[in-house]
This record gives C-alpha cells, sequence and structure tokens, in this order.
C-alpha cells in the first residue's frame, strides 16, 4: 500500500517538476524572442515572407469554412426561431454568433491544425537535422531567424484572416437565410443592426490576435524543443495542434469572462 | 589556442565524457578518433557551446566556454566555423543564402555584392561550380552538401574549423576530395582544425596529430607516425581492425 502511495508521490512530483521545467523552457524562449526584435533586419523580411505565405496559403480554407458556418447558423436560427419570435432575429443571431464567437474560434482551431503543425513539423525537423544548432553555429539567433518572424507572422495575418472570415460568414449565412426562410434583405440587416456594438469587432480581432499568438507560441516552442528524430517531430506537431486547440479554447473562455462579463 | 580540461558530460545515466583532456595548437588539424557513441561529436559541441559540460572547463583563445555570455559566445561563434556531419544545410534557402548565412560579419552579410563574390569564392575553394549557388540543397548529392557545408563554414574566414564526421557516408573518392580539401584549408589558409572521424586513413592522410577517444576519456594522442608506432592495446586494435578491413 505505502508502495502504491510512494508512485503516486513520484509521479506528481516527476510531473509538477517536468511541468515547471517545459513553463521554464517556454519563459526562456519568449525572452529569447524579446531579445531578437533587437534584429530587425533579420526578422523584417522573414516576417514579411511568412506572412505572405500562410495568408495567401490559409484564405482558401477559411473563407470555405466560414461560408459553411455563416450558413448553417442561419439554417439552424431558422429552424428553432419557428412561431412569435420576429424573424429579423435571425439577422441578429448570425451576425453577432459569428463575430463574436465563430469566426474567431473557428479559424483559430483551423489555423491551429494547418499553421501550427506546419510551423512544429518545420522547427522539430531543423532540431533534429542540426539545422537550428549550424544557425547557433553562426553566431546568429534562432529567435530573430526563425522564431520572432513565425510569431510576428501570425499576429498580423490571422486578425485579418478573421475578418475575412467574419464578413464571409455573415454574408453566406444572409443568403442562405434569405433561401430557406421568408427573411427580406432589410429584416435581416435590421436585425443585425439592432443589437450591433463596435465593441463586438473589437472583440472578434482581441480574441483573434490571442489566438494567433497562441497559434504562433505553442507551435514554435514545440517544434524549436523537439528531439528524439522523426518519432519526435511527430510529437511535437500532433502535440502543438492539441495543445494549442485547447488553450485557443481556454482563452475564449477567459476572454468572454473578462471582456464580455465585467 | 584550444585547452580542453577535464571535462564531463553525460545524459541522463549514460556517461557520455568522463574528465577529457585536449590542447589543439594554433594552426594544426587534430583529428580525434574513436568508436561510435564515445561522445566525439558531444565533445565538438561543447567546444562551441552548443552543449553545456556537466563539469570542467573549454578555453578558446583565453576564453571559458561554459562561463561566457550569450553576447561573448555568440561573438567567439564567429571565430569557429562548423561542419555538421549531414551538412545541416537550411533546406528552405538555396546555396548561395546558406554562405550568405556563414558570413558573420554583418557589414558583409548586409553587401549582396560583397556576399556574392565570397559565396562564389568559397564554393571554389570546396571545388563546386558556381552555378551550384543557386541550387537548392535537395538537389545536391551527399558529398555536395558535405562540401558546401564546408563552404559556409570557412565564408566568415574563422580562425578554427571543427569538422564532425565529414567524410561519414562518402565513397571513397568524395571521401579523398574532402580529406584533401581539409588539408588545404589547413595549409593555405592556416586553418586550425578538429576533425571527428572514424576514418583512419582519411585521419592519418589529413591530420597532424592524432587522439583517440574511447570510454569518455582521450586515451592516446600524437603525430600519425607516433600512433602508428603506439603498442598501448586500444591504440592497436582501432588501427589493426580499420587497417585490416582497408586491405581486404
Amino acid at each position: 500500500m505505502s508502495s502504491i502511495v510512494q508512485q503516486i508521490q513520484h509521479r506528481t512530483g516527476r510531473v509538477t517538476l517536468d511541468a515547471l521545467a517545459a513553463v521554464g523552457r517556454f519563459g526562456g524562449l519568449v525572452g529569447e524572442m524579446g531579445r531578437g526584435l533587437a534584429e530587425v533586419r533579420i526578422w523584417l523580411p522573414r516576417t514579411l515572407d511568412e506572412a505572405h505565405n500562410i495568408g495567401v496559403g490559409s484564405l482558401f480554407i477559411v473563407l470555405l469554412i466560414s461560408s459553411f458556418a455563416g450558413g448553417v447558423t442561419a439554417l439552424q436560427a431558422g429552424y428553432q426561431f419557428t412561431g412569435n419570435i420576429p424573424i429579423y432575429v435571425v439577422g441578429s443571431l448570425v451576425t453577432e454568433s459569428i463575430v463574436l464567437e465563430l469566426g474567431p474560434v473557428l479559424v483559430g482551431l483551423i489555423l491551429a491544425g494547418r499553421i501550427g503543425a506546419r510551423y512544429a513539423a518545420e522547427l522539430g525537423t531543423m532540431r533534429v537535422t542540426e539545422q537550428i544548432d549550424a544557425l547557433e553555429s553562426l553566431g546568429r539567433s534562432p529567435a530573430s531567424h526563425l522564431l520572432v518572424p513565425r510569431v510576428l507572422a501570425c499576429l498580423l495575418i490571422i486578425p485579418v484572416l478573421v475578418v475575412f472570415a467574419d464578413i464571409t460568414a455573415v454574408a453566406s449565412g444572409w443568403l442562405a437565410a434569405k433561401a430557406a426562410m421568408p427573411i427580406t434583405d432589410q429584416d435581416f440587416a435590421y436585425g443585425a443592426r439592432v443589437f450591433w456594438r463596435p465593441f463586438d469587432a473589437w472583440y472578434s480581432l482581441i480574441k483573434a490576435f490571442c489566438f494567433a499568438g497562441a497559434i504562433g507560441l505553442i507551435s514554435c516552442y514545440r517544434g524549436y524543443t523537439t528531439q528524439q528524430g522523426a518519432e519526435g517531430v511527430g510529437r511535437s506537431t500532433t502535440g502543438a495542434v492539441v495543445t494549442t486547440s485547447v488553450v485557443i479554447l481556454l482563452l475564449d473562455l477567459v476572454l468572454a469572462q473578462v471582456l464580455l462579463n465585467h | 589556442m584550444i585547452t580542453i580540461r577535464d571535462v564531463a558530460k553525460r545524459f541522463g545515466a549514460q556517461v557520455v565524457l568522463d574528465g577529457v583532456d585536449l590542447d589543439v595548437e594554433e594552426g594544426e588539424t587534430l583529428a580525434l578518433l574513436g568508436p561510435s557513441g564515445t561522445g566525439k561529436s558531444v565533445l565538438l559541441k561543447t567546444i562551441i557551446g552548443l552543449i553545456r559540460p556537466d563539469r570542467g572547463d573549454i578555453v578558446v583563445d583565453g576564453l571559458s566556454v561554459p562561463t561566457l555570455s550569450r553576447k561573448a559566445l555568440a561573438g567567439l561563434r564567429r571565430k569557429i566555423g562548423y561542419v555538421f556531419q549531414n551538412g545541416a544545410l537550411f533546406d528552405s534557402d538555396d546555396v548561395f543564402e546558406n554562405i550568405r548565412l556563414g558570413l558573420t560579419d554583418p557589414d558583409q552579410f548586409n553587401d549582396a555584392a560583397f556576399a556574392q563574390e565570397r559565396a562564389a569564392e568559397c564554393l571554389r575553394l570546396v571545388n563546386l561550380a558556381p552555378e551550384t549557388l543557386q541550387k537548392m540543397p535537395s538537389e545536391l548529392s551527399g558529398g555536395m552538401r558535405k562540401r558546401v557545408g564546408i563552404a559556409r563554414a570557412i565564408a566568415g574566414r574563422p580562425k578554427y574549423v571543427l569538422y564532425d564526421e565529414p567524410t561519414s557516408g562518402l565513397d571513397p573518392v568524395n571521401s579523398d576530395i574532402i580529406d584533401g580539401l581539409i588539408r588545404r584549408l589547413n595549409d593555405e589558409l592556416g586553418v586550425t582544425g578538429i576533425m571527428v572521424t572514424h576514418d583512419v586513413r582519411g585521419a592519418f592522410r589529413t591530420a597532424d596529430r592524432i587522439a583517440l577517444l574511447t570510454g569518455g576519456k582521450v586515451i592516446a594522442q600524437g603525430t600519425p607516425a607516433e600512433f602508428r608506432a603506439s603498442e598501448d592495446p586500444q591504440v592497436r586494435a582501432f588501427l589493426e581492425r580499420d587497417f585490416a578491413s582497408a586491405s581486404i
């Protein structure tokens, strides 16, 4: 019995120490990136390249998913709001639910898979093939060459993609609502405006920005700290996607509490 | 000059280096021989500060590597070129960008004309055609990748070059080219080199001195002639195995 207790204590201690070590390494990496920001001539062109790559590469999937999401939201709203509820509420519901929640969260989760997996795999491969060691051996900072551009590209492009997603989803919701129920353009537009507050757009952008930070930082951390060859790259990649997705949902909850319910 | 004193390193329960002592004089090429898994590459990485030893000291040009600040270490690394076992070329950049990253002086790095000229010059030094500059690493053979790795390591005119298994996985012809190149860099540019290798014949052809690392320690060192004449059973066993396989 006492040996079981000891095993549990040992395991708990090990997990705690590992978690603290990971927090320390993550903090160290963020500090390193802070120092890397001084090398503007190194990270600026790479950031623009990265931003172009992830922006152009992700646009189609973001628009596709957001148009489906908008359409489904409108159809489900139409299904639920029968009876005495005014039809223009469909416009309110579609717009608010997309801008406040679906747009940023869906895009965040998609890009956690698309960009997060890519960054973790790229950096993990660079780690196990000694490319990161090579950069350090040349007296260069991996932070300014590899990490800062990726994180900044996320912070720059993901909010823009969320804006595109919001617009596309509302537009497709509008079209779907018109096709499936007796709602006019005026009804939908009135509904969209009646509960709208300018802060809603800011809230969407703040969420997008936080999710972008999570995607960039976590995927870079997981990739950068990869160990043990190809298997390690696989573990980092899946770990980056899973961790980022969970953190996005956690941030979603925290931001809703902090920004909407204070 | 590089001075290594009582350097020890372990990974988990595995002791890799266990009190290594070694001196590398300026202008010489030292070949570090030893069986696989004896910590030769780890030792090379401790010299450049990529791995921190658990114990001991490594002094390069009067600077104690394990105690250097981040900035001082980056400064020291600019004096040391490192040739990685598989080239470690940045696979998203072409050969020119790879070699350009070896230009450790920021002014030279940012001078496009100079960088182009220096990259072509480095390629010439490693017997590669200037057209190689535009190729991606994935378009290069194993031998070419190693040579581009050497070109990148020497682009910043380092005082020291550390070679990690420069001829492993290469055919004899390419191995000879690389060995000749290391010798030439030493003779013509006065580069001090440490070459980690399994290739005993290549080491004898290329190095001014040879050291044998086994069991986490340097157990023998000397000129190729002294090494060949050594009566140490471990040295004999290592040499005879290689020369015996060479004569088959």
